[in-house]
This record gives structure tokens, sequence and C-alpha cells, in this order.
């Protein structure tokens, strides 16, 4: 990571007006915007718009000449390239052609993708961005934060700095009269500009038509005032059919800003009157800027899905503290590091890729369904076989793939360790080693690992058995919670096995990018794990359980690997994760819970993996509350935690406020414990409490329920 | 479907107004253009573009009011406080309103004033977009606007303003009479 993106990194963060107007947009768009999808199938709505995309990425050739043909025969001029270069040169034609002095524009990230203002500017051409956010960013000199909302890092007080310059008046900070400032100082503008440049929302092959929307109403203004309109269109926003564009603007406003429409749609097919009488000169054009490429991509397809709602921002539990600038001038967000990578080049990507926590948040929310954290891991696997894993990783990576070095690491590190720990944990660590303790303490490596410890747990000969995997948390930090699932299965009449070659799951190195290490991983835990013939692979980490029953198999499949691929795919079909199977469990009436008991308050906080790759999110909910637990939901129960495996320890700086949130929103439950089903979110949640002195008890669902077993 | 709009357009900062004859809306509307202050001077004229509305009304009589005009210009439709224009549909689930704006004053008088006063035929309520949309041949309808409540902006700091470069205020009049494209 270059020191100069962590700066911007440490810039954005202890910078209160962008964190304080994000965080709180963020807060009010999620509700927001389930209420703007009441009573709409969200899945078959995305489902349409997907295939209908993805349809349309397969023929961009074919319905870029018919979009052609069709607006050609209604008068306009449409021009297509790959290159951003000869967009810029055809626009500074058209404009020198007509001996134009002003422009305005409406909002377009096709034209910031190519910036186009300077290049105007710099040819002595009056460039008047009238979207007010994009105004404020143009008067300050700065690109946006944000592809819906572009000036959302600025303050009233900044922005009526700059309006007062712009008027020469002093302007208070009183918004609807900065508002009207804006209003009359660029009708001006709009009646004097000889040309309008504007972006696409959409373009329909089949009627030659663009599609505009806006809020303000500037963009039918630009398109119907100047004599001359440009339109700049990606060639993604292709689409076939007249009759679909009603179904991508039922989810983009709700998407992009909770609205159920636009105050304007203008769907625009060719030329249209002037008010002078003439004809409109109606340019369009379709600028390719390696769309083509992408669509060729079979990985990267997908990406040409996007509808650019930036609903994937919104959601995102790192961008809400970050803000868009330390993702670049112009795409910003998940899908912004994705286009970054392809409209920019890979390389441009390598620092931002990094800012991703994989929670998962967008991929649930995304209304083009692309798997954006998918792409981000992509990315980074391309990233990696270029340029190589780090020297650094490379060896810790050698270490998590030799088991017996890696255990025997651990073992002296709990002993190492020992100085630092007071209780269950470590508070501060020397040296370099410090930022890990930073906001939140470690767990001390316990004393003799789960491994170590099975040997001597007594259990009943069972005829029905599952294999435990313990992944590395469990092992070495939290023995007693695989403890406790030994306890409940047995209850079952379940015998619990434990196959002593299980191995790292493969994550750490996966989300990295080094698959072929994860590939490794995945091998060594088949052999495992299929020795011995087990109903049930059952693991009380969702992050192991998403490798076991998921990862394993995409993992061979992208690096063309097949020899261990039918393994995998049986290993995925016994593998369930701890709360699916107890619940089971207690449904057929193999376990009952101690009846009518009052445990008090609790809440519960969802692990990223659970709910959202393995989608169980019910079960431990309700086990709970059987149990005799009052469930008290939290603000944002769902929301990431900040740990992320690694990424707590690469990015600390924002993981840490993640966490703060996380640990602000349990307090305020008011219940003395929080459950979780993921020894890392424990890892996380239960340091945080600890390094603030918190009296929440943070424990593991497994450890509550084992405890509330009906003798 | 016409509470269902009613609801939605007013949920998002619009008026709404039903009438049963012309007769009884135009009243309504002389009436609201008087108490907003309609007069020949800058700022304050009213510009109706042309529409079905006005056939067979006593244009003469309508001129009397002073400021009230119906020859479009991109001057005079910058400087009127009230755009006039009959929109030819709505949409009862997003509480919109739509029009075949090919002729550039049916959009001037929707834009650039502070006031948009839309006449609209109450059998021009469609259910929804995709209706709307399967109606329309945009060959003939080259520009085909849908106006959604006032203009708004929620760019600085997030703070809902309405009247950004658009109308400030949307005064949807539906008329029961009015024969409609529908």
């Amino acid at each position: 990571m270059g020191s100069e993106f962590k700066e911007s990194i440490h810039t954005a963060i202890t910078n209160a007006n962008l964190t304080g107007a994000l965080g709180k947009f963020s807060e009010a768009y999620k509700i927001n915007r389930t209420k703007a999808y009441e009573g709409i199938d969200f899945e078959e709505l995305r489902g349409r718009i997907a295939d209908l995309k993805s349809d349309a990425a397969s023929r961009l050739d074919e319905l870029s000449e018919r979009f052609t043909r069709n607006a050609e025969a209604c008068g306009a001029t449409v021009f297509r390239t790959n290159d951003p270069a000869r967009v810029r040169e055809y626009i500074l034609k058209v404009a020198k052609d007509n001996n134009i002095k002003t422009v305005v524009k409406s909002k377009s990230m096709a034209t910031e993708e190519i910036h186009l203002n300077p290049y105007l500017e710099n040819e002595g051409i009056l460039v008047g961005e009238t979207d007010l956010g994009e105004w404020i960013i143009q008067l300050a000199g700065q690109t946006p934060s944000h592809m819906v909302m572009p000036a959302i890092h600025m303050t009233k007080e900044e922005v009526s700095d700059l309006f007062s310059k712009e008027v020469n008046e002093r302007l208070t900070s009183d918004i609807p009269r900065l508002v009207k400032v804006a209003r009359e100082q660029l009708r001006p503008t709009f009646l004097a500009a000889d040309m309008g440049i504007s972006g696409g929302n959409i373009a329909v092959a089949e009627t030659g038509s663009i599609v505009l929307m806006t809020n303000e109403g500037n963009a039918r203004l630009v398109t119907s005032l100047p004599k001359i309109h440009i339109a700049l269109v990606g060639i993604e926003k292709l689409i076939e059919k007249f009759a679909d564009v009603a179904t991508i603007l039922k989810a983009l406003p709700r998407s992009a800003t909770a609205q159920l429409l636009t105050s304007y749609v203008s769907i625009i097919t060719g030329q249209t009157p002037n008010s002078d009488g003439s004809m409109k000169d109606l340019h369009i054009i379709l600028m390719d800027n390696r769309r083509s490429e992408m669509a060729a991509d079979p990985k990267f397809k997908q990406a040409l899905q996007c509808i650019r709602c930036a609903s994937c921002l919104n959601v995102c539990p790192v961008f809400r503290l970050v803000g868009g600038h330390v993702f670049g001038k112009v795409y910003t967000g998940g899908i912004g590091t994705i286009l970054t990578a392809w409209f920019d080049e890979l390389k441009k990507s390598e620092d931002i890729q990094g800012l991703c926590i994989q929670c998962g948040a967008c991929r649930d929310v995304c209304p083009g369904k692309i798997d954006i954290p998918d792409l981000i891991m992509e990315i980074r696997r391309r990233l990696v076989k270029d340029q190589g894993v780090p020297l650094l990783q490379k060896s810790i990576y050698a270490v998590v793939n030799n088991r017996t070095l890696f255990h025997g690491m651990l073992r002296a590190a709990s002993i190492a360790g020992r100085p630092f720990t007071s209780g269950k944990f470590i508070r501060h660590l020397p040296l370099f080693l410090a930022e890990l303790t930073d906001g939140r303490s470690l767990p001390a490596i316990a004393a003799k690992p789960f491994r170590d410890r099975f040997a001597t747990i007594k259990q009943p000969k069972l005829k029905e058995k599952a294999a435990f995997y313990a992944g590395c948390l469990i092992d070495f930090a939290y023995p007693e919670m695989g403890e406790a699932l030994i306890k409940i299965l047995n209850k079952a009449d379940i015998q619990v096995i434990f196959p002593e070659g299980q191995t790292c799951c493969g994550a750490p190195a996966r989300y990295n990018g080094a698959y072929e290490v994860a590939a490794g991983n995945a091998v060594d835990n088949i052999k495992a794990l299929m020795r011995e013939d087990v109903k049930y692979v059952v693991s009380t980490c969702p992050t192991c359980t998403v490798a076991l029953e998921h990862e394993f198999i995409t993992v061979f499949e992208s690096l063309g690997q097949t020899e261990w691929l039918s393994q995998a795919r049986q290993l995925s079909a016994k593998t369930v994760d701890f709360s699916s199977l107890v619940k089971q469990l207690v449904d057929e009436g193999r376990l009952t819970l101690k009846e009518g008991r009052a445990l008090g308050k609790i809440t519960y906080h969802d692990s990223c993996h659970l709910k959202r790759s393995l989608k169980v999110a019910e079960q431990p909910r309700e086990l709970l509350q059987k149990a005799g637990y009052e469930l008290t939901e939290m603000f944002e129960c769902d929301t990431c935690c900040g740990m992320g495996g690694s990424y707590s320890i690469k990015m600390p700086e924002i993981s840490a406020p993640i966490l703060q949130r996380k640990l602000r929103n349990i307090k305020e439950t008011g219940a003395p414990i929080v459950a979780m089903d993921c020894p890392g979110c424990v890892m996380q949640i239960r340091g945080g409490m600890d390094q603030y002195g918190a009296s929440v008890k943070v424990r593991h669902t497994v450890e509550l329920l084992a405890e509330q077993l009906d003798s | 479907m016409y509470e269902q709009f009613k609801a939605r357009a007013e949920g998002v900062s619009a008026e709404v107004h039903r009438f049963a004859t012309k007769d009884a809306a135009l009243a309504y509307l002389i009436v609201f253009l008087k108490q907003e202050g309609v007069a020949d001077s800058p700022q304050a004229t009213a510009l109706w573009a042309d529409s079905p509305f006005l056939a067979g009304v006593e244009l003469n009589a309508l001129r009397t009011i002073p400021g009230l005009k119906f020859e479009v210009t991109r001057e005079l439709a910058s400087h009127s406080l009230f755009g006039i224009s009959q929109m030819e549909w709505a949409l009862a689930d997003t509480g919109s309103l739509a029009q075949n704006s090919t002729a550039i004053e049916q959009r001037m008088v929707s834009s650039l004033p502070t006031i948009h006063i839309a006449l609209v035929p109450t059998s021009g309520i469609l259910p929804d977009m995709p209706t709307l949309l399967a109606r329309v041949n945009p060959k003939e309808c080259r520009y085909l606007a849908m106006i959604t409540g006032p203009s708004r902006t929620a760019d600085i700091e997030r703070v809902l303003t309405i009247g950004v470069h658009g109308p400030h205020r949307l005064v949807i009049i539906f008329v029961d009479e009015l024969g409609g494209n529908s």
C-alpha cells in the first residue's frame, strides 16, 4: 500500500464533515430504500434487469448498430468509438465547427471518465456544470466523491464560502437561499449556452432513444435550450427494448436515492424542434473504452449489468467512513473499484481493491445482481497473478500451509505472548505489532489448543457421526466453543470426530488473492475430512463453513483444477453451519432445550458470511429465544463488525471505527449479552468491549445453548 | 386510481385538485393566478402553452387578465411566474405526469417558470410506466417528458430543498370532462 494512499485514508477518516454526512446518509438510506421497495419483489425485479442487461452485453455490436440506425433515422448523428481521445476530439470539432463559446452540462459520469471539462476549457470553451452538486465541486476545483451525490463531502458552510466568492456577496449558510443563488446564477448560463452536453441513463437500440433522469430539472434545460445537444453514452447503457426502460426505471431511482421516480425523466428520440423553429443538432456518442473487452471476459461481463445507482456505495461500511476521494477521481465505491481496474488500468486498482472488507452488503442490494465482492476478489487474484504475492505474505502462507510448523508457531506464540497477556486477552503487543491491539484486545492463545484437548473429551460411542471442522480461531483461541459443540451434539446422539489432518480453510490466502495457496489448503482439508464416513461436517465458524461449502469448489474452478472437484462437491453436500444443524435437531425432536426459563435480554449480531453467504439469520435467533432469552434487535444488526479476517490487521484505521459503531449499537440495546455465530466476530467485538471496559458479555451462540440443554 | 395518484403526488410535494367540468377548472385556475399575483410585469406573467383544453375557450376573455399570455418565447418563459400546459397522462403508482413534449413550447412552460400548472384529463390516469410506454411511439413522440413533483435537490448536506432549475411548485388540475389520449 502506497503511503499517499494511506495518507488519503487518514485524511478522510479524520474529516468529521465527511464521516458525519456520509454516516447519517447511509443510516437513513437503508431504511428509506426498504420503504421505497415496499410491495415490490426485488429479487424478481433484479433478476429481470440482470437478464436484460446481460443479454445486451452479449450483443453490444449488434445493439450499437441498431441504435445507430434507428437514432439516425430520426435525425441524430451517432458516433461510436473505443478511444476516449477520439470522443474528446469529436466534441471539440462539433464545438469549433459551430463557433461555440459556452457549453452547459448536466451530470455525466462518462464525461468525468474522459476528463472532458479540462480538455474543453484548455481550448477556450466555457463549460458550466448545472447539476448543483457538480457545480459546487466545479467551483471548488474538486472531483465528485459519489456517483449520485457528487458534493456529499462538503458542508453548507463550505458551499456558502464558494458561492459568496462567485456572487461577490457574503452569503449565510441557509440551504434554501444557497439553492436559490444557484438557480439565479445558472439561469443566464442556460439561456446563453449554445451547446448542451449530457450523459445518458439508458440507450434503447430498438428505437434509438436515450433516457435522462434528474431531480433538479437541469437535463431538461440542457437538452432543450441550446441548439446543439451532445449525449455521451457508455455502451453498457444499451438495452434492446423500449418497454424495458420501465424495468430499469423501477429500480434505478429506488436504489439510488430511495425515490419512486426522479422528478424528471426525459426520453429523447432523434431531433426535436428548437425555439426558433430550426431542428436540434443532436449528436450521440457511444463510447466503448474497454467495455467490449469487459463483455468478452467471462468473469467481468456481469459488471456491465450495472445501472449506476451507487447503492453499493450507500450500503458499504467502508465507503461511509472514507468517502469517494480515496477511490480516485472518477468512479468510486465497490463498482468503482471494478470500473477503475478496467477503464483506467488494473494497476490503478491495486490500493483501492484492498478497501473491500468482503462483507457482501453490496451484493444483496445490487439491482443489476452483480457479485461485486467476488469481482473484487478476482481483481486481487489477477493482481497476484501479475505481480506475485508480497514477500512477507508469502512467508506467512508458507507457514500456514505447513500444518506442523504453523501449529508449532501458534503454540510458541501462546507462550511468547504471555508477558502481554492479562487474563483472557492480549492487551498490548510490542513494536510494529502494536497496531493489532489498537482499539481492540486480542484473545490470548489457548494454553492447550482444541486438537490437544479433543482426545481427553469423553464421548459416548454413537452410531451417527459428525466431523467437526474447528478452524484456526477455535482450535487455538477459543477451544471452549468446540467443547460446547460436542456437548450439544452428544445430547442429540451424534458422536463428534476431529480429523487431525484438518488445516487452515484457505480464506486468508483467498482473500489476499493467493488462490494457489488456497487450493493447497482445500486439498489438505478434503483429504482429512473425507477420510471417515460421517453424516455431517459441522463448523462453528461461518467463514470456514463458506470455504468448505462453496469456496473450495470455486477456487478449483477458477484455477481450472479438476482433480479434487468431485470430492469438493461431496464435502460441500455434507457441510453445515452449527446453528442450522442444531435448529434441525431441535425441530426433529432429537434435542430439547430447558423450557420456561427467563434468561433476560439478549441482542444478536449477524456475521457477514452467515447472513449473506449462507443465508442463515433466523435459526440462531429462534434457538436463543427457545432457550429463554428475550431478543432485542440492535440497529444495523447485520452490518459488518470490521473484523474481515486479516482486514483488521491490514486496515486497522478503517476497521476500528466500524467496530466502534457496532459496539455503540450493541450497547444501545441495553442487553447484557450479545450473541453471534462467528469466532472472528467474537474476537473483534469481545476485544473491543474489553478495551473500552464495557460490561456487555460477548458470546458465541454455541456456548449459550450448551448451557441450556435439558438434562 | 385517482386516489392513489393523489396520495403519491402529494407525497412528493405536488398539489392536486380535481374538477368535473372545464368551466369549474378554469374558474379555479383564474382565482389561483390572481391570488398568487399574476400581473403584466416581469416575474409575474403567466404563460399558457397550446393545449386541447383551450379548444372552445374564449381566448379574448382570458386575455383580459393582465399578464396571462399565450405566445410562448424562451425570454417570456424564463421571466414568467406561471407556466400552464396540458399533460396527457398521469401515472398512479408514482404520482407522475407524462406528456409528448416534442414541441419545445411545452417544455419551456413546464421547466422555466416558478410555478407549473398542469391540466390533466382524468381519463389520462394510467396505472404505471409500462402501460404508458406501451402506448407511446417514440418515433412520433420525440421527447417524452415525465414530471414527478416540483424540481428538487439534496446536493447540499442531503437536505431536501424544493425548486432548483425547474418549478418550485407543481399544481395539478384534473378535469373529468376533458377527453384524453388514453
